[in-house]
C-alpha cells in the first residue's frame, strides 16, 4: 500500500468518526424537546441536570441513537460479507431473505400470541424475529451444500424470501385488522422504543460478531479472489463459508429482532464505502462499512423523526429513499465496467 | 534415475461421482515440465482441478514427494502447490500489485498484512513476468494477456514447489506465449519448480514440454517425451485430423492440399517456395513444385501442399529425366511462379528450365 492511499484511508476513517460525533449529538440535541449541547454533556458524564431533560437522554434518544449506530453498523457489515460471499453486489441480507424469515415469525407470533394469550411481549417478537432470520440461514446453508453454483445460491436466497413472504401474506389474510396495522408498521422498521437494555445486549452480540469477522478478515481478503484461489492459498473453504453465512446471519437477524427489517443499507453502504476507501481490503473495510452503517442509520433516523415532525417516518422509508438511487447508479456503473 | 515426485496412482476423475478418465498413472520428477494435450472438452481442465483438489477424486491417489495429497490440509498444500485458472476473477478495486500480493496469503500473519520480506518477493515475482510497469493499475482496467501474467506473478508468490497452470496461454500474443513458457522453463530449471500444464497449442507443447500426456476418450492416450508422443500419425489420431496436416518435425499446421489437374509450377527452394505455396493453397490454385532436393527447406510443405512435387536426391546433381519431368509439367500448367531461387553447381541446371518457362511465355 502506498502513501498516497494510506492517507486516503486514514482521511476517510477521520471523516467518518467527526460525522459520527456530530451525528451524536444532533441526534440528541433535536427532537420535540430542545436539549443544548452543553445540558447533554453535564447529563451524560456528571449524571446531573434537570428530571426531565434526563429522562428524555437516557430513557428516549441516547438508546435511540446507539441503537441506530449499533443496528446500522451490523447491517453494512453483513452486507458487505453476504457481498463476498456471493461476489454478487446486490446481496444483502433484505435481498437473500433472512429479513422476511425474521417477519414470518414475527407475523406469527402476533396472530398466535394475541389470540391465545392475549398479549405480546416485545421481547417475545425480538425472540421471535431471531428465530425466523436464523432459520431462513439454515436454510440458505442447506442449499449451499447442494449448489455450489453462487449465481444459483443466490436465487435460491430469493426464493427463500418470497416463501416467507407467501407464508405471511397467507397469515394477514386470516389475521384481525389490528393485528394487520401492528405487523405492517414493525415491517417497516423504527429505532424507537429502544431501551438501554436492548442496546446492551444488542451490543454484545453484535459487538462479539464484528471482533470475529475482523479477525476473518485474511480469508475473507482471499475469498474476493474467487473460492478456487481462496481454497489453492490454503483456506478451508468449505468451512469458512459457513462461518462467514452464520455470522452475517447473526448481524442481520439481531437487527431485524430489534428495529424489523431495515433495506437498503447493507447494499449501498458498503459500496460507498469502498469507493471513499478507494480499495475493498476487508482489514479496512470492514471497519470502515461498520462506522459508515451507523453513520448512514443515524441520518436516516433524524430525518425520519425530524422530516414531518411530529409525524415520524419509518426507517426503511427514508433508508430507501437514499439507499435505492445509490443501488441504481452502483448497477450502471458496473454495466460500463462489463 | 526417477525420483518419484509427483505421481497419480490409477487416478479416476470426473463429476459427481461419474468417471470421465480412468486409470490415469503419471509419474513426474522435480523440475520436469509436464504438458497436457487433447482436444476440446477431453478432460484435461478436469484432471488438472483433481490434482488441484479443487474436483473431489472419484478414485485413485495422487502423491507428492510419496504423499497423500489429500490427506495434507489445504494450508499445507497452499506452500507446495500454486495454481493458475482459466475461470476469471473480478476482484474489486484492486491493482495488480494487490493481486499478486495475495499469493503471499499462506506466509502472512492472523491480519494478512505484508512484511518487508513478503514485498521483495512481490516485487521479484512482478519483475520476473515482466509486469513492473503495470504493477499499480488497476486489475479490472488491463488485458486478458496482462491479467494471465499478473495471475502467474500471484502463483510464484506462492512459491510453490508445484506448479499447475490450465491453459495459461490462452489470451496471449506470440510473443507473451514464448515469454510465458520461458519464464516456467527458467522456474523449471533453476528452482527446481515442476510445472504441469495444459496447453491447446501441441506446437508450443512439443517444443516446450519435457513429457507430454495425451488425453483423448475415457483413458490417456499416451505419455511420453514429445519426440515418442508428437509423431504425426499419434497427432492426427489424437485431434481426429481428417483434412490438413501436421507437420511433426517442424510443429506446423498447414490446411488440406488443394487436389486436381496442376495449373501452376512453382520454381523454388531453400525456404522462399513456402509462403508461395500456402498462397496458392489459400487461392484453392493446384500446383507443381520443383525441382526440390528431399533435404531442402521448402520440400517438407511442398510434400502437404503441392498437388506434385519434382524431386532430386540431396546433394546430387540434376539428372537428365528431372529436368524432363519439369519441361513437362510446365508444358501443362497455365503459369509459372519463379521465387528467389539459390543455385550452386548441383543445381545449376534450373537456369535452363527457367530460361525454357521464360521462352514460353509462362513466367509470371
Amino acid at each position: 500500500m502506498n502513501q498516497k492511499s494510506y492517507t486516503r484511508i486514514v482521511a476517510v476513517f477521520i471523516g467518518l468518526a467527526a460525522v459520527f460525533g456530530f451525528l451524536v449529538i444532533l441526534n440528541m440535541n433535536t427532537g420535540n424537546a430542545r436539549i443544548p449541547v452543553n445540558e447533554i454533556v453535564k447529563i451524560i458524564f456528571l449524571g446531573t441536570g434537570e428530571e426531565m431533560d434526563y429522562n428524555i437522554i437516557f430513557k428516549i434518544r441516547l438508546p435511540r441513537v446507539l441503537m441506530a449506530a449499533i443496528l446500522g453498523g451490523a447491517l453494512s457489515l453483513s452486507g458487505f460479507l453476504l457481498q463476498t460471499y456471493f461476489q454478487n453486489p446486490i446481496a444483502g441480507p433484505f435481498v437473500l431473505g433472512i429479513s422476511s424469515g425474521g417477519k414470518m415469525a414475527v407475523a406469527i407470533a402476533m396472530i398466535v400470541l394475541l389470540s391465545r394469550a392475549g398479549t405480546v411481549s416485545s421481547y417475545s417478537l425480538i425472540i421471535a424475529a431471531f428465530a425466523g432470520s436464523m432459520l431462513s440461514t439454515v436454510f440458505i446453508l442447506l442449499l449451499s451444500g447442494k449448489i455450489r453454483n453462487m449465481a444459483g445460491l443466490l436465487v435460491g436466497g430469493i426464493m427463500i424470501g418470497y416463501l416467507c413472504s407467501a407464508v405471511t401474506d397467507f397469515l394477514i389474510t386470516f389475521a384481525d385488522d389490528s393485528d394487520i396495522v401492528n405487523l405492517h408498521t414493525w415491517s417497516l422498521g423504527s429505532f424507537s422504543g429502544s431501551s438501554m437494555e436492548n442496546v446492551k445486549i444488542s451490543a454484545v452480540v453484535i459487538g462479539v460478531s464484528f471482533v470475529a469477522v475482523f479477525l476473518l478478515s485474511k480469508p475473507i481478503e482471499a475469498y474476493q479472489m474467487g473460492e478456487a484461489y481462496a481454497q489453492s492459498m490454503g483456506v478451508n473453504t468449505s468451512v469458512f463459508r459457513r462461518l462467514l453465512i452464520f455470522l452475517s446471519s447473526v448481524l442481520s437477524a439481531t437487527v431485524t429482532a430489534f428495529a424489523g427489517p431495515i433495506s437498503f443499507v447493507g447494499i449501498a453502504v458498503p459500496f460507498l464505502i469502498k469507493r471513499l476507501l478507494g480499495t475493498a481490503r476487508p482489514l479496512c473495510v470492514i471497519p470502515a462499512a461498520f462506522l459508515g452503517g451507523a453513520v448512514f442509520c443515524m441520518s436516516c433516523d433524524l430525518i425520519a423523526r425530524m422530516a414531518f415532525a411530529p409525524v415520524e417516518l419509518n426507517i426503511s422509508t427514508v433508508t430507501s429513499i437514499f439507499g435505492a438511487p445509490i443501488v441504481i447508479y452502483m448497477m450502471l456503473r458496473q454495466k460500463r465496467r462489463m | 534415475m526417477n525420483d518419484h515426485y509427483f505421481q497419480t496412482q490409477s487416478l479416476s476423475v470426473g463429476y459427481d461421482g461419474n468417471a470421465l478418465i480412468h486409470d490415469i498413472c503419471l509419474d513426474i520428477r522435480k523440475g520436469e515440465i509436464v504438458v497436457l494435450v487433447g482436444p476440446n472438452g477431453s478432460g484435461k481442465s478436469t484432471i488438472l482441478k483433481s490434482i488441484t483438489r479443487h474436483l473431489e477424486l472419484i478414485g485413485g491417489k495422487v502423491t507428492l514427494e510419496g504423499k497423500d495429497m489429500g490427506l495434507s490440509s489445504y494450508a499445507e498444500l497452499s506452500k507446495k502447490m500454486a495454481v493458475v485458472l482459466t475461470e476469471r476473477i473480478r476482484p474489486e478495486l484492486m491493482t495488480c500489485y494487490d493481486v499478486a500480493a495475495m499469493g503471499r496469503y499462506p506466509y502472512t500473519g492472523r491480519l494478512g498484512r505484508l512484511s518487508d520480506t513478503d514485498k521483495e518477493k512481490v516485487e521479484r515475482a512482478l519483475a520476473i513476468v515482466h509486469a513492473e510497469t503495470i504493477a499499480e493499475k488497476d486489475f479490472l482496467s488491463i488485458s486478458d494477456g496482462q491479467r494471465q501474467r499478473i495471475l502467474l506473478a500471484r502463483a510464484l508468490c506462492q512459491e510453490p514447489e508445484l506448479l499447475v497452470l490450465d491453459e495459461p496461454t490462452s489470451f496471449l500474443d506470440i510473443r507473451y506465449k514464448i515469454e510465458l513458457l520461458q519464464v516456467l522453463r527458467k522456474m523449471a530449471a533453476e528452482e527446481k519448480i515442476t510445472v504441469i500444464l495444459s496447453l491447446h497449442e501441441i506446437d508450443l507443447a512439443q517444443k516446450f514440454a519435457d513429457k507430454v500426456v495425451c488425453v483423448k476418450g475415457d483413458r490417456i492416450a499416451c505419455y511420453g517425451t514429445p519426440e515418442e508422443v508428437c509423431t504425426e500419425d499419434r497427432i492426427r489420431e489424437l485431434y481426429e485430423l481428417d483434412d490438413g496436416y501436421y507437420d511433426a518435425v517442424f510443429g506446423s499446421l498447414e490446411l488440406p492440399r488443394v487436389d486436381g489437374v496442376p495449373r501452376a509450377v512453382v520454381i523454388a527452394n531453400g525456404g522462399s517456395g513456402t509462403p508461395v505455396y500456402r498462397k496458392l493453397q489459400r487461392k484453392g490454385v493446384p500446383f507443381v513444385a520443383g525441382i526440390l532436393a528431399s533435404n531442402d527447406a521448402d520440400y517438407r510443405t511442398a510434400a502437404k501442399l503441392a498437388a506434385a512435387v519434382i524431386e532430386e536426391k540431396p546433394f546430387e546433381p540434376v539428372g537428365d529425366e528431372t529436368i524432363a519431368k519439369m519441361k513437362a509439367a510446365i508444358d501443362a500448367c497455365e503459369y509459372v511462379i519463379v521465387a528467389d531461387v539459390m543455385t550452386g553447381s548441383g543445381n545449376s541446371r534450373i537456369g535452363e528450365i527457367i530460361d525454357y518457362a521464360k521462352a514460353l511465355g509462362k513466367v509470371r
